[in-house]
């Protein structure tokens, strides 16, 4: 048999080494997350586009949290005919993920008939049950606000005594962390109570426009659906809201660049009534909007606005010159409304007869039903609330460091949430016994071990897939959410080959053809060094990074659909941008001279 | 400029006109009324072709010579094109006939010197459901003379007696009492680019795309495929460009010194120049738009761009024939509950 014509194939899972010096990092993750030999039959791959950088210990509680709420609505609740949940483990800090298709015909049938009864259910009564949604997830994130910072006092308060509370202070350590640990697990449940059944709606009506007009490009169809007033447009409204306030006030030349957060707000301050007014303003955009974090909220160092101003800040003198020299800076929410409905008209008129605009129709109802969802829900979800969520956590690292435990509070991150509750009780004890905890003297190496094997971990690469690839990708969650099909696993299995070709394919996700010095950012913190007129290689482009968007002439991501988020945004924001390239990070050099060109989805490394 | 009974000006006619002023003369004039630039120009109707033919046949049979040769007698079909098409030629138009044409002509030219002409033959079975035996008429370009002006229409009328024009007919059984003959006499466009535009994908049948086709200099030298010209892909409602194929295009026709057309090697300097800006590409799609939106149905059209006046002129226009004859394919059709059409989705393959 010729050699070349032989299969190619992903490494299995036993066959992948545990990184010399980080076994006993990795034996942190709890048992049902470790690889084991039953899972060398299962086809898995690296989930890059939620995971891209190696799981603290803690972090992984979001992998645990998503997949569990995502199965329980896929497998349980919405009873997808053809798929159940998604299995998820950890090896080198990586998690990869692995569907569980339905393939028996019978149950296929049996499943179709209840999601029939469900699914359309939601369906039916999306404006209300997403406005009831709404009010969940305000009540939730209600709730955690409320939750007392964690604290522990020498003596019980008298009033606690007098009141006969009954309970001392370190039980309320316990309850608040047990409710933090299941409001968390409790907003992915919310998350997933809308998204796939929004996604799948959405996607019927884009497989129906490729089928109908075959050369249709993927942000034509987005952009007869996207919404223009979701929330997670919201934080960046405010921030031109606050630079045309500025400059009213006159007030702007405070933010100039290379200055601190402090000394802004300080000058602000000293500026007498117009500083003062300013900052009032300031105060009623950051409650809410400016809970959103820089990252897409899954690892605990993706900090909000809040957390950190210098971001807001930094495009808030980019924005104010903007309005200084008069130029529109209101994203023109009518006209782009206009324009969909023109759109949508537009390639209406050219279906072929009347039957396929009912289906268009009946489609395009449905999908612009589903998706204020679809876009508005990341605000509260992975925004909002985990920021309260990591906030949280953070406090009770504050407190354990306090009591010796950690050297730093960041260090809580580094313990799981099952050893976190541990370590809590282990305080409570100590308050209790009026001894040292043992904790003081038990994390501190396991801390530096841990920290040692995440830097470890993101030197090396990690395969893509493991194990036997299955012949079709028909899970349409995995389709819809990851965007993996047959062909792009081809294309994982390729990649590498043909290394002399200077070009890198993605997904168009917005129009226009630029050249740049391509600056590749591997993580938030690196997001400082991008020059004026660059243009931005990163793994994943977040939906909270528009303040950075008047920054860069383009941006390239190695993940990411025509769907994904930052799809959505460059889009409303006509940032010339290619996304879902697979290896941009890897195959551009950080410096290198390249063209972006958007309306094809190639970007060329030129020199 | 009034009508006579041989002559009728672009303004006065239109598609419905087709059985005598012939299918490229009805869609000129079709254009000109809906709006779209095209060159100024007169058809020579039908009814001019048919007393010059009837004043042949008084000499001698034209007609039944054809009428009686079977469609297998190759042989005695070249004698008879070899004979007709030279009686065609040779012989004078009726005095009034001739007297009309060269009024018109004038008329085109204004008061300025006699202008260049192309002269397309437009035949009244021309946009019927075969495309290609349109192809089989002649069309003469930089016709600078009234006298030449005479020759050149006295030889598309000959051509419909080509030999290949008539085998097709006898191969179709195609009576000559219906086969008649109009020509176009329309000012000649210097062109700068010229090209081909589909308003449909010719590579897949997408109604949402338009496919475009250009090279430098005169359309004949990519219609006879003597250059590989520029290829675009723009989408219909939206002006995106999803293709942008820019070739080498070595030589180019343009209007030849001694009358006529000459092949002419492109500088170096543009032979690799997209022969279109990405405006006259938009000008273009809503021109195709235009035009579609005016017929009811995708188009092929012929286009130029005026080398003084950087305008976009149409030379002609007739519909899509190869998709429309495939398309009986729905996308999806209407479901009596909306929600079933989220089953593509979730229902796994069928």
């Amino acid at each position: 048999m010729n050699a070349q014509l032989k299969p190619r194939e992903f490494p299995l899972p036993s066959s992948v080494k545990i990184i010399a010096g980080t076994e006993r990092a990795q034996a942190a993750y709890p048992y049902p997350i470790q690889f084991s030999q039953a899972d060398d039959q299962k086809f898995w791959f690296y989930n890059s586009m939620h995971f891209p950088e190696p799981m603290s210990a803690f972090d992984m509680v979001t992998a645990e949290a998503a997949y569990c709420a995502l199965g329980a609505a896929n497998t349980r609740v919405h009873c997808l005919p053809t798929t159940l949940g998604i299995d998820h483990r950890i090896i080198n800090g990586r998690v990869y993920i692995g569907g569980n298709a339905v393939t028996d015909p019978e149950e296929i049938v049996r499943r179709t008939a209840e999601f029939q009864k469900r699914a359309f259910y939601y369906y039916e009564n999306w404006e209300s049950l997403y406005a009831q949604w709404k009010q969940k997830m305000l009540k939730l994130i209600g709730d955690a606000q409320a939750m007392p910072e964690p604290a522990l006092p020498e003596f019980e308060p008298l009033e606690n005594v007098h009141a006969g509370r009954g309970i001392a202070s370190n039980h309320d350590l316990l309850v608040t962390y047990q409710k933090t640990i299941e409001g968390y697990f409790r907003m992915w449940h919310h998350h997933f109570e809308f998204l796939l059944l929004g996604y799948g709606a959405y996607l019927t009506f884009f497989g129906f426009c490729k089928k109908a007009f075959p050369e249709i490009t993927d942000q034509t169809i987005a952009r007869m659906v996207a919404g223009m007033e979701a929330e997670i447009f919201r934080p960046d409204d405010e921030l031109r809201r606050l630079a045309r306030c500025a400059v009213e006030l006159d007030v702007d030349t405070h933010f100039r660049e290379g200055t601190s957060v402090d000394d802004i707000m300080r000058s602000l301050r000293e500026s007498g009534e117009s500083g003062r007014r300013w900052l009032e303003e300031l105060q009623i955009s950051r409650d809410p909007w400016f809970n959103i974090n820089v990252g897409d909220g899954f690892y605990h160092y993706h900090r909000s606005w809040n957390d950190d101003l210098s971001m807001p800040f930094a495009a808030l003198s980019g924005y104010a010159r903007s309005v200084r020299a008069g130029e529109p800076l209101d994203r023109q929410v009518g006209r782009l409304r206009d324009e969909r409905s023109q759109l949508i008209a537009d390639y209406r008129e050219l279906l072929a007869n009347e039957e396929e605009r009912a289906a268009y129709d009946q489609m395009i109802a449905l999908a612009h039903r589903v998706f204020p969802y679809v876009e508005g829900h990341k605000f509260y979800c992975e925004h909002w609330y985990t920021n309260l969520f990591f906030n949280k956590i953070r406090s009770f690292g504050a407190l354990l460091s306090a009591h010796g435990f950690f050297a730093d509070a960041e260090d809580v991150f580094h313990l799981t949430h099952y050893e976190l509750e541990a370590a809590i009780i282990d305080l409570m004890n100590s308050w209790s016994s009026g001894s040292e905890p043992r904790g003081a003297t038990y994390w501190p190496p396991i801390v530096v071990e841990r920290k040692a094997a995440i830097i470890e971990w993101a030197r090396h690469e990690t395969p893509p897939a493991l194990g036997p690839i299955p012949d079709v990708i028909d899970d349409p969650a995995i389709v819809m959410l990851w965007g993996i099909t047959r062909e792009s696993l081809d294309n994982w299995l390729s990649a590498g080959e043909g290394t002399d070709s200077n070009e890198v394919r993605g997904f168009a996700a917005s129009s226009g053809v630029v050249e740049g010095i391509a600056r590749i950012v591997k993580s938030v913190e690196e997001l400082s060094r991008l020059q004026q007129g660059d243009i931005l290689v990163c793994h994943v482009t977040n939906p909270p990074w528009p303040p950075i968007f008047q920054k860069i002439r383009a941006a390239v991501s190695d993940i990411g659909g025509s769907m994904s988020h930052a799809a959505i945004v460059a889009r409303e924001y006509g940032l010339p941008a290619v996304v879902g390239t697979g290896n941009a990070t890897s195959k551009i050099k950080d410096g290198q001279r390249i063209r972006v060109d958007c309306g094809r989805g190639i970007v060329t490394l030129l020199h | 400029m009034p009508a006579t009974q041989y002559i009728s000006w672009f303004h006065d006619i239109g598609l419905v006109d087709r059985p005598k002023v012939g299918g490229k003369g009805g869609s000129l004039g079709e254009l000109h009324s809906a709006g779209i630039d095209v060159p100024p120009g007169f058809v020579v109707r039908t009814e001019a072709f048919e007393w010059f033919i009837d004043a042949l046949e008084r000499r001698s049979p034209v007609r039944a010579c054809v009428d009686g040769l079977a469609a297998d007698e190759l042989d005695g079909m070249a004698a008879v094109s070899r004979e007709l098409r030279a009686r065609i030629e040779d012989s004078p138009l009726p005095a009034d006939l001739q007297q009309e044409i060269h009024d018109a002509y004038a008329r085109l030219g204004g008061s300025g010197p006699p202008p260049a002409v192309a002269v397309r033959s437009s035949a009244t079975t021309e946009d019927s459901a075969d495309a290609s035996f349109a192809g089989l008429q002649d069309t003469y370009l930089w016709v600078t003379q009234p006298d030449s002006l005479i020759g050149k229409i006295r030889s598309c009328w000959a051509s419909l007696y080509s030999l290949e024009s008539l085998s097709y007919r006898r191969r179709h059984g195609i009576a000559e009492s219906t086969v008649a003959m109009a020509v176009v006499v329309q000012i000649m466009v210097d062109a700068r680019t010229a090209g081909v535009m589909f308003t449909r994908s010719p590579v897949s049948g997408d109604r949402s795309v338009i496919s475009i086709e250009g090279a430098w200099g005169l359309g004949s030298a990519l219609v006879s495929g003597e250059v590989t010209p520029d290829h675009w892909v723009v989408a219909k409602i939206t002006g995106e460009i999803s293709a942008r194929d820019i070739s080498d295009k070595v030589i180019r026709h343009a209007r030849s010194p001694a009358g006529g057309v000459e092949e002419l090697a492109v500088e170096e300097s543009m032979r690799r120049e997209p022969c279109l800006s990405d405006e006259e590409l938009q000008s273009l799609r809503a021109i195709g738009r235009q035009v579609e939106r005016h017929y009811g149905r995708p188009q092929d059209i012929e286009w130029a761009i005026d080398r003084h006046t950087q305008r976009i002129l149409l030379l002609q226009s007739r519909p899509e024939t190869v998709w429309s004859n495939k398309d009986n394919q729905t996308a999806a059709a209407r479901a009596a509950d909306p929600l079933l059409h989220v089953m593509n989705v979730f229902g796994g393959r069928r």
